[in-house]
């Protein structure tokens, strides 16, 4: 069975059912109000653009809770997808951290993205490098910019940054 | 090839204990071509383990994506893969592009074409020589560099720089390619045909080539789909994935080109991949510059500062090590609110230790030689 974008919206019902009541426009960016009125900053969701490859870079765009993401990576897994990145952006506005995972196919033409969003205070979701062993060492890196924490990761000590690093700097809190 | 378990049943006898030791490799190694630190763990000549440790020159291009403007960071997109800079730069004028639907001119895109496939020639020079030396062979390195010495010129004379070169801008070019350029690729193209025929009978067909990277390294299809490897690594498995194709970007759809792939997954094929991608990158050249016309090089009425419309928008594009893919992310202000950057060696490096295991020590250097490796496009 040929994977397409149709294949993959199917697959993916009970997953973004399961997010609907995460959080409003989970794509919407920061509006540009002030930070510290994050419930103003919420309540003005703009558009998203449509998701295709020519608009955007990508033609499937799903959103998951944070607990389905090994599911989420075990249905891409299935259908013959590559693990192309994980990386994270932190919505310091909304107090939310998004984790971003990207998946290229390597014989079929159907670029694709899951995403999820998880507190800013407690940001932890499970691992996908059971899945995926080459999401270990993005996840490792996503740890070391955002401190999100991977649960079960094997080995979420500093990667890029030096050994003692304690910092986290791709949140916009960061101070140097 | 002999098994570390074989070796062990036939050089200590049955209750002998053995012993492993711990061979830190780097992160100054000839072999590494850059600040790379393998931790292996040795087994005698074998490697039990081979942890790669990154990170000795992160310079957080992400962060410094964040606290600029984007054209003030467009040259350190040249800065990361240093030896592929066209196509880095290629990757973020598309994604800036594609969010602000900025048109950019057909003659520009012509010259984006030829002038990336020339990078493309000048990159996998340098890892062929660099290969060559670490596997001993002196030689070969002096030939590459002559002719990537030839690109370098052509690229000086056309943007005045030779390595880093920020060519490309939000809608075209910086400037426009002289006849001086244009005629001096065609003489490239008539030199570098013979001579690739030539390193073909002289190096790719020398039986110690041969015997150092045969049926060793095996990197297979799935494998590379677990880690994301690309490139030629992943067309040394036989896939024949091409982001020139899988995603067709700027105006490659309208050259005949084939995609080299090898089945057989090992150093050797991945050696094959990038000899013959540099024949098929001089007939693209030689296409464009049949095909470009005269015409504007950059797009009308870009504005100085770029605001980009609120969301995430991704361009990859076939760098010479592979898919290499820029997010960006913006809210609306002339900054970006994120800049990811995707590197293909940061992936290919990543199935290293699992690739390695039960290797002997010279044969997984002559792998990590045939992965391509360029360090600061892992650290970022």
């Amino acid at each position: 069975m040929k994977t397409s974008v149709e294949r993959l919206t199917g697959l993916f019902v009970e997953l973004t059912k399961r997010s609907a009541g995460l959080q409003p426009a989970l794509t919407t960016p920061n509006p540009p109000t002030d930070a510290a009125k994050p419930e103003l900053a919420a309540a003005q969701p703009s558009a998203p653009l449509p998701v295709t490859h020519a608009t955007r870079g990508f033609d499937f765009d799903a959103t998951v809770a944070p607990a389905d993401v090994v599911t989420a990576a075990e249905i891409m897994d299935r259908e013959g997808f590559a693990i192309d990145a994980v990386t994270g952006v932190d919505w310091i506005a909304q107090n939310e951290m998004e984790i971003v995972y990207d998946f290229f196919h390597p014989t079929e033409p159907v670029r694709a993205v899951v995403r999820t969003r998880v507190p800013r205070a407690e940001p932890e979701l499970p691992t996908i490098s059971p899945v995926f062993p080459g999401a270990n060492w993005h996840e490792r890196e996503t740890h070391d910019f955002f401190g999100i924490r991977f649960a079960g990761h094997p080995n979420l000590k500093p990667f890029l940054l030096p050994e003692d690093a304690d910092f986290h700097p791709l949140r916009k809190d960061y101070q140097p | 090839m002999i098994t570390s378990k074989e070796s062990l049943a036939a050089d200590s006898p049955d209750h002998a204990p053995h012993e492993t030791f711990v061979l830190n490799l780097g992160p100054q190694h000839p072999a590494a071509h850059g600040v790379l630190r393998v931790l292996m763990t040795m087994d005698g000549e074998w490697i039990q383990r081979a942890e790669p440790i990154i990170g000795y020159i992160h310079r957080m291009h992400e962060k410094m994506g964040e606290n600029r403007t984007y054209a003030k960071f467009l040259p350190n997109t040249s800065r990361i893969d240093y030896l592929s800079a066209m196509h880095y730069t290629h990757a973020f004028v598309g994604a800036v592009e594609r969010a602000a639907k900025i048109e950019v001119p057909i003659r520009a895109e012509y010259i984006r074409v030829i002038t990336s496939e020339l990078n493309r020639i000048s990159s996998h020079m340098v890892w062929w020589g660099a290969l060559l030396l670490d596997l001993g062979g002196f030689t070969p390195i002096l030939y590459a560099f002559d002719d990537r010495e030839k690109i370098l010129d052509l690229l000086e004379g056309l943007c005045g720089a030779r390595l880093t070169y920020c060519y490309y801008r939000f809608g075209g070019l910086c400037n426009d390619a002289d006849d001086a350029f244009l005629n001096g690729t065609r003489d490239f193209v008539k030199h570098m045909q013979p001579r690739l025929k030539m390193y073909r009978d002289l190096v790719t067909d020398n039986i110690i080539l041969r015997k150092r990277l045969t049926d060793i390294g095996e990197i297979s299809a799935e494998l590379c789909r677990k880690y994301g490897a690309t490139g030629p690594v992943i067309r040394g498995a036989g896939v024949a994935y091409d982001v020139r194709r899988a995603e067709p970007y700027s105006i490659y759809p309208r050259f005949d080109f084939k995609i080299p792939t090898y089945p057989e997954c090992d150093s050797m094929a991945r050696y094959l991949v990038r000899m013959d991608e540099m024949e098929q990158s001089l007939r693209i050249i030689e296409q464009a510059l049949d095909g470009i016309t005269a015409g504007p090089v950059m797009a009308p009425k870009v504005p100085r500062v770029l605001k980009l419309p609120p969301g995430d928008t991704c361009y990859a594009v076939e760098a010479a090590r592979g898919r290499f893919m820029v997010r960006i992310v913006s809210d609306g202000k002339d900054t970006p609110y994120r800049v990811k950057l995707r590197t293909p060696s940061f992936s290919n490096l990543s199935l290293y230790e699992e690739a390695s295991k039960g290797m002997i020590l010279p044969d997984a250097l002559a792998m990590m030689g045939s992965l391509d490796l360029v360090i600061p496009d892992i650290d970022r």
